[in-house]
């Protein structure tokens, strides 16, 4: 039974998404067909949508696809300072976010274990932690950029300090509510507070831990095509602006696809080592 | 004037004639001009500077050239110099002319931002520019005025396209702490235009604009100060009357197609793009506002200027030199196809050949020929920086007294740029400021504060 929920679930995706990919065509088909025709040598300078008096339409899945395939079949080249491919692209802003998310994850874990085993550091930390956790991560940019004087360790430290938050909080969490029940055992075995932490607290918080790293990586991929959408130079952040720049919808499409498989992708990773870390009650 | 003809000579005229004397014509002088200046850079470039400094010296002796040449005729040549030499320091004047020497530092990041204002620094590079002047520039597109304000400062780039009032303001500490900065060179004259959307095509009074929302984009641009004085001038208050926000160039077109801004003055190619994709129409150039006015610079901070002086010298020579390139008409084509690519400008190469060569669709169905309506003129005139100092005075983002004459000459380099052109055989102007005429009204100079003053509109 299982097994047919999951088929017919995989063919009502793919269901959906023709119909949607022929709405968008169909949508898109209608507009740029005005029927006043103008001065040749006029036509030769301008779009064919405001050649005939129209706006340049909306593009159609089948241009937007042609794109994808340009953009995929050569995604490594590298053709001067301002022109890589998308695949190079990509790389840069991955490692970024995994440079970011492996410094915040360096800090986030200790902190998070001394803020979870002691309430004296939580009540202290705590005012700092509320007040540095909804401020928007870009809004750290400019500040970045003026006190490190470097554009791409400025992305990298937007990155750390809007995945340590999520992490922070988790971590301490997880570490706080580890059942009393195992430290009273700890404790009777007489067993040291490094041993006790690395056997029975850090077992039993890691599902938590794991779960606060799954969401940072998520806010970090988001936050990466921002932060390159401000600074520029390389990223996909950085291509989403250039052919905004280009007025290049077909190319926003495709950056806005693979950002969406490549974010789906990292979230996957950190949701498998979830469930390798879970343990069944 | 044959620029590195030894003064010392009687049989040579350092007058006023033809400019020389030697030619038939303007014309045929200045390419002999040209093949001596390429001649002359083969020769040492140390005797070539000291003849640049040994002719000013003598010519400012020496006004009247008969005078000059029966005194060298009476002394000899050589006495001449030598008593030359002893009441005016020749070779320190040449030294500090050339400062020749060694590239301090060969490999540069110039930022710019992809525009054809920035087509000079762009197009440097694919055309060799740069290297043919020693040099190995990296030409980093960047995403915003901002990014290339804080970029600079932070080192991270020698030297960017800027908006000509920026390094302006950067030097004043509007909008930024004070840091100072120089022009080197004006990287374009004209090149804007006010683009409206479609359906204000029978809207062309400025008068009727009121509620209009506009795009500039940036607060300290010439875009900003031409709108203000466009709207003024129709008696519409820029900032009571209507909405003027600061939108990056692209946004801007498609602000415009989804009808959140009823039109921008802005820079090619988005207006040109916005005729390309047909949502708007170009209502009239920046040129018939003011013909000639500076757009954008190129621009180093002061700290770049004196500390890698040979670097500096040869990165604003390449500049000024690809400058030249672009102003004729000839090469305006192939500029085009070369800055189009994705590496630089990433746009449509139909788009930019229009602007550069002037033959345009207007966006209403007709196709318009101004060759003019770009033009690549290095100069930075002292007085463009006083003309800016004036409007931002006039729009409240400076206060009190100005020093607008010392300023201007401390951001605009004009003497630099012009002891450049000389070398790359151009003919500079000899005076650093000028008067010109931005709709029709007179612009003195000399009289900054009264030029405020008589703005009906205004905010200082």
């Amino acid at each position: 039974m299982p097994r047919s929920v999951g088929l017919r679930a995989f063919v009502l995706s793919v269901l959906i998404f023709a119909v949607f990919l022929l709405a968008w065509h169909v949508a898109v088909r209608g507009g740029g067909a005005g029927a006043a025709t103008v001065d040749p040598e006029y036509a030769k300078l301008v779009g064919a949508a405001a050649a005939t008096g129209g706006q340049t339409p909306m593009p159609g899945p089948i241009d937007v696809g042609r794109t994808i395939w340009k953009h995929l079949s050569d995604p490594f080249y590298v053709r001067g300072t301002n022109d890589m491919g998308i695949g190079i692209q990509l790389a840069y802003s991955l490692a970024r976010v995994l440079t970011g998310f492996g410094l915040a994850v360096v800090v986030a874990v200790p902190l998070g274990f001394l803020i979870g085993m002691s309430q004296l550091v939580y009540r202290a930390l705590d005012p700092f932690i509320q007040v540095m956790k909804p401020i928007s991560p870009l809004a750290w940019m400019p500040l970045a950029l003026y006190t490190i004087k470097d554009s791409s360790l400025s992305s990298i430290f937007v990155i750390f300090i809007c995945s340590l938050w999520p992490m922070l909080i988790n971590t301490a969490f997880g570490v706080a509510s580890v059942r009393k029940d195992w430290l009273n055992v700890a404790r009777t075995l007489e067993v040291g507070p490094f041993r006790k932490a690395f056997t029975v607290i850090l077992p039993a918080a890691a599902p938590t831990i794991l779960t606060g790293m799954r969401i940072s990586v998520g806010i970090a991929w988001l936050v990466i095509v921002a932060a390159e959408m401000l600074v520029g130079g390389t990223g996909i952040g950085y291509f989403v602006w250039n052919q905004w720049n280009n007025l290049s919808l077909t190319d926003i499409i495709t950056a806005i696809l693979l950002i969406g498989l490549v974010g789906m992708a990292l979230d996957q990773v950190l949701a498998r080592l979830t469930r390798f870390v879970t343990y069944p009650e | 004037m044959a620029l590195f003809d030894n003064p010392f000579t009687a049989a040579n005229r350092l007058g006023r004639g033809c400019v020389c004397g030697r030619h038939g014509s303007a014309r045929e002088h200045e390419a002999a001009l040209r093949t001596e200046a390429f001649e002359a850079g083969q020769a040492s470039e140390e005797s070539r500077y000291g003849r640049v400094v040994e002719q000013a010296v003598m010519r400012a002796l020496f006004p009247e050239d008969g005078r000059r040449r029966a005194f060298l005729k009476a002394v000899g040549a050589s006495t001449a110099a030598a008593a030359l030499a002893t009441v005016f320091p020749l070779g320190a004047a040449s030294e500090a002319l050339a400062q020749t020497g060694p590239i301090e530092k060969k490999d540069l990041k110039v930022g710019f931002i992809p525009i054809t204002c920035a087509t000079p620094i762009i197009m440097a590079h694919p055309l060799g520019f740069y290297s043919r002047h020693g040099l190995n520039v990296e030409v980093v597109r960047t995403a915003g005025w901002a990014v290339i304000r804080d970029k600079t400062i932070n080192k991270e780039y020698d030297a960017a396209h800027m908006l000509a009032p920026m390094p302006i303001a950067m030097t004043m500490g509007a909008g930024s702490n004070p840091i100072p900065y120089a022009v080197g060179a004006i990287e374009n004259i004209n090149g804007q235009a006010i683009t409206l959307a479609t359906k204000h095509k029978d809207k062309r009074d400025p008068r009727d604009w009121k509620g209009f929302r506009f795009a500039v984009p940036f607060d300290y641009s010439m875009h900003n100060y031409l709108l203000r004085y466009y709207l003024a001038e129709a008696g519409i208050d820029p900032d009571r009357d209507v909405q003027i926000r600061s939108v990056p160039p692209p946004e801007m077109v498609a602000n415009l197609r989804a009808d959140n801004i009823d039109g921008f003055l802005g820079p090619d190619p988005f207006n040109q793009r916005a005729v390309f994709d047909g949502v708007g129409f170009i209502h009239i150039l920046s040129k018939e506002l003011w013909d000639g006015h500076p757009c954008c610079a190129f621009a180093a901070s002061r700290d770049f200027v004196t500390t890698l002086p040979n670097t500096y010298r040869a990165l604003l020579k390449s500049i000024i030199d690809a400058t030249a390139h672009a102003q004729k008409a000839e090469n305006r084509k192939a500029i085009a196809e070369a800055i189009a690519a994705p590496n630089y400008l990433n746009q449509p190469v139909t788009v930019l050949e229009q602007i550069l060569t002037g033959t345009y669709a207007d966006g209403l169905g007709q196709v318009k020929r101004d060759p003019n309506r770009i033009q690549f003129d290095p100069f930075p005139w002292d007085s463009f920086a006083v003309w800016i100092l004036t409007q931002m005075k006039r729009w409240g983002q400076i206060k009190g007294d100005v020093d607008y004459a010392g300023i201007a000459r401390q951001v605009f380099l004009a003497t630099d740029a012009g002891a450049m052109m000389k070398e790359l055989g151009l003919t500079p102007p000899t005076a650093t400021t000028k008067t010109f005429a931005v709709m029709g009204k007179a612009f003195d100079p000399a009289k900054p504060e009264d030029y405020v003053a008589s703005f009906a509109i205004k905010r200082a």
